[in-house]
């Protein structure tokens, strides 16, 4: 809990400042839009956390968003499917993938890194074969609004009857749709049998499966679990860019939710993290791509940015760790 | 080493302790675990720095900084957990840190490096290549590798921890004909060990220490085990085998034609009956852990019959043996028995967490109260049921093992090596606990390469040899000598033994 405490008051030191230089970012418009992207992101960091607790690693998130984000306007416009068989494609397909991924690592005894790795090689390849190298976009797709408005809609938006004007700008689909599963990933996470056993995998596999745990089948239902949040917020991102080039769709976005989970307090050894610590860390990831944008500091630096500040944060929590260690009476 | 006093936050680790080593002499270090044996052989290796005393070397108070300081003193520790690395080869671990270098490029020179480490290998009578890769070498012959780097830095004290607890007998005794040899060439050896009978046989003179003080010394004629264990304690214990109350009934547990993947066609048959202990002797590497495992289902390739209560088992899994009340306390308590970075409470429900839900949500107060139970019945010293197990002790993370499965009523309870590593109290008290298990009606079967423990707490003994049971002694016949008889593979004639079926 303190690890969440201390990256939660750095996160709010952030938007204080932000606030204070530029007024702009606590407008309705632009708190929106952060939402907006907290929730897309928000969605796969937590598969990608819930991967890294067992000790595992998914690398093939952004790929897996280009190869589906190609395939659903070619679904909906080319083939001319039902949104909702188009919808179930688009999220059956990475938990299909992650299926796989699991098997191989469990089964094969073939490490994360490298399985999901050829993911993200193989994947990408794929996008582009099928896109022909072309940006898809939805156009006027069949179906289109409907799936439209259940990605990047709002909730509880409101307008003035008489003037027309907005009272309540909403709250993004996607920050709802985070939110949701978020609940329902920290009940499993840290209160069934389920997320009790993600831990002690993570942290001793052996001891685990001395204790009569089917240890392979708990390492793979993770990348199934991945690959479901991947495909839910695949389709929410789609419709976020609204066309989607086969070549940079989803490019780093692994490393997004990788970086969110460390920041997080998910530690890659595994046994470690929380599915709070992970939604304050992408929280983070997003505030600073935002505050870069709003202080005037020039977009190139970025990454620079986003790598400085997870430095730090890994640096400070391990100081911390240390002197936990050295004087076990404060911990 | 005078008067050492070294405390720790919390703890005084050592009070005033004194201690003497002569050239060429062997002196045993006794004490049970906490009593400081480690705090004060690391402060001689330069681990630790004493917070008061002197250490002398050669009638010179030195000062030993690190442990640098300490090697160019001539002072080795070969610590418990070896300290190799396994995917290099023996000149290089010999040598770790002074390669011999050649050249404008500063090159290692190969030649050199693995001439240089003949002679060291030599005279350890070690008859092994300096190329081959470590993870080659058994266990024993990679600790033989550390003293000969040891010796490579002209050592001439070797401190030696607990240097057997993962050796064969006739490793040990190697061991144990090498530690005479050094002594014999003017080494002086500071040897560790909770094995009394190696004390016994090696040591010159013994010094034991207790809560961090001295305890006292023995000289030579002195040393036997009942004068060192009373000075560890500080009172006379009697060890010795408390009989079953148990009336003998029929097998409950038959096991039949089971094999493990270590040595596939041999077959192993026994018996073994409600109430009763049944000690599984041996040497290392007879196959007696990879059996019990292959029974509880954690071999893919083994296979056999398993009945209980003269139904038939279909074991496959772990989780099906634990299904059927069979439970295996494995020999590796941190990598195979425990989570060590999670909570007792953690530890004890992993295996049944089931019974602590209801629609898969855990309920942590219906965990806390189970877990308490096992806490107040087995004594396990901790501040609480969320303790984190790495903080306890290795008796108490034993007992935390042993609660895991107690709390699940065991029928057929398996221990291996259940106090390797673990202090006398903490042993006798395990040793309590597995008697009262045993006579509430479970069957234990016990692990031991501890003649000691096979002859005080077993009620039969099932000794095997290279991956088959060579002979099944009963209790009247538990001798030593029958024992490692049929642990080296020689059959006793019916006549020799006193029981007769």
């Amino acid at each position: 809990m303190k690890k969440e405490l201390g990256i939660f008051t750095l996160l709010f030191l952030l938007c204080g400042v932000t606030g204070a230089i530029n007024p702009q970012f606590l407008s309705a418009v632009n708190l929106a839009n952060n939402a907006n992207l907290i929730g897309i992101y928000g969605i796969f960091s937590l598969g990608i956390g819930l991967v890294i607790i067992t000790g595992g690693i998914d690398l093939s998130v952004g790929s897996m968003f280009a190869l589906c984000g190609v395939l659903l306007p070619m679904a909906l416009r080319e083939w001319h499917w039902p949104w909702v068989v188009a919808l179930m494609g688009s999220i059956l397909l990475p938990m299909a993938m992650g299926w796989v991924h699991g098997t191989l690592i469990t089964r094969a005894k073939i490490q994360p890194f490298i399985i999901t790795l050829c993911g993200l090689l193989i994947y990408r390849g794929l996008a582009r074969f099928i896109a022909k190298d072309n940006t898809k976009g939805f156009g006027e797709a069949d179906g289109f609004t409907a799936l439209k408005s259940l990605a990047s809609g709002r909730l509880l938006q409101s307008f003035d009857p008489t003037t027309g004007k907005e009272i309540f700008t909403g709250v993004p689909m996607p920050f709802a749709i985070l939110t949701v599963l978020a609940i329902v990933m920290w009940f499993l996470l840290h209160r069934s049998i389920y997320g009790r056993y993600l831990f002690a995998v993570g942290r001793n596999e052996e001891s685990t499966r001395f204790s009569g745990i089917n240890t392979r089948l708990i390492i793979s239902s993770t990348y199934v679990i991945a690959g479901l949040l991947t495909g839910i917020s695949g389709v929410l991102l789609a419709f976020y860019t609204n066309s989607v080039s086969a070549s940079n769709h989803g490019n780093f976005f692994e490393l997004y939710g990788i970086a969110a989970a460390v920041l997080g307090g998910c530690s890659l050894r595994g046994g470690e993290g929380s599915i709070i610590g992970i939604l304050i860390g992408t929280a983070l990831l997003r505030v600073l791509e935002n505050l870069v944008n709003l202080l005037g500091i020039p977009s190139s630096l970025n990454f620079a940015v986003m790598g400085a500040v997870v430095l730090i944060g890994v640096l400070a929590d391990q100081y911390f760790q240390e002197r936990a260690k050295k004087n076990p009476a404060i911990h | 080493m005078r008067r050492i006093g070294k405390r720790f936050p919390g703890v005084v680790a050592l009070d005033g302790v004194s201690l003497e080593v002569g050239k060429g002499e062997v002196l045993a270090l006794c004490g049970e675990n906490g009593a400081g044996k480690s705090t004060l052989m690391k402060i001689l290796g330069g681990v630790y720095q004493p917070d008061s005393g002197e250490v002398l070397v050669d009638g010179q108070p030195v000062k030993i900084n690190n442990v640098v300081d300490a090697m160019k003193l001539g002072i080795a520790f070969i610590h418990q957990e070896l300290n190799v690395i396994d995917n290099l080869d023996v000149a290089a671990n010999v040598f770790l840190g002074r390669e011999p270098l050649i050249g404008p490029f500063r090159l290692i020179d190969r030649k050199k490096i693995y001439a240089d480490t003949e002679p060291f290998l030599k005279r350890l009578g070690l008859d092994i290549s300096p190329k081959t890769r470590l993870d080659k070498l058994p266990i024993a012959q990679q600790q033989m590798v550390e003293i000969a780097k040891a010796l490579s830095l002209n050592a001439r004290i070797i401190i030696m921890d607990e240097p057997t607890s993962s050796l064969t007998l006739s490793e040990t005794e190697r061991l144990l004909e090498l530690v005479v040899e050094l002594k014999k060439q003017g080494v002086s050896i500071v040897y560790i060990s909770h094995r009394l009978g190696e004390v016994n046989q090696i040591a010159d003179r013994a010094i034991v220490l207790r809560d961090g003080k001295n305890a006292g010394g023995l000289d030579r004629a002195e040393i036997s085990h009942d004068n060192i264990v009373s000075l560890m304690v500080g009172r006379e214990i009697k060890s010795a085998y408390v009989g079953s109350k148990a009336k003998k009934t029929e097998a409950y547990l038959q096991v039949r034609d089971a094999t493990s993947s270590r040595y596939p066609g041999r077959k192993v048959a026994f018996d073994a009956s409600r109430g009763e202990i049944l000690g599984l002797a041996g040497l290392v590497g007879a196959g007696r852990s990879e059996i019990v495992k292959a029974i509880v289902g954690l071999d893919a390739q083994g296979a056999g019959e398993v009945w209980l209560g003269g139904q038939r088992l279909e074991i496959s899994t772990p989780r099906h043996a634990i299904n059927h009340g069979i439970y295996l306390v494995p020999e590796d308590r941190r990598g195979e028995g425990l989570v060590t970075s999670m909570t007792v409470r953690e530890n004890i429900t992993l295996p049944s967490l089931e019974r602590f839900s209801s629609l898969f949500m855990i309920s942590r107060d219906k965990e806390k109260t189970v877990a308490n139970e096992q806490i107040n019945s087995l004594k396990v010293k901790s501040p609480g049921c969320e303790t984190r197990v790495v903080n306890l002790s290795g008796g108490n993370q034993q007992k935390v093992v042993l609660g895991k499965w107690l709390s699940m009523s065991p029928k057929v309870m398996i221990l291996d090596e259940p106090t390797r590593g673990i202090d006398v109290g903490a042993k006798a008290e395990i040793y309590r606990i597995m008697r009262t298990m045993a006579d509430n009606g479970a069957l234990i079967l016990m692990i031991s390469s501890d003649m000691e423990e096979v002859l005080n707490v077993s009620d039969r003994v099932a000794v095997m040899h290279e991956g088959q049971i060579t002979g099944v002694l009963d209790r009247i016949d538990c001798t030593e000598e029958n024992i490692m008889q049929l642990a080296v593979g020689k059959p006793i004639p019916a006549a020799k033994l006193a029981f007769v079926t």
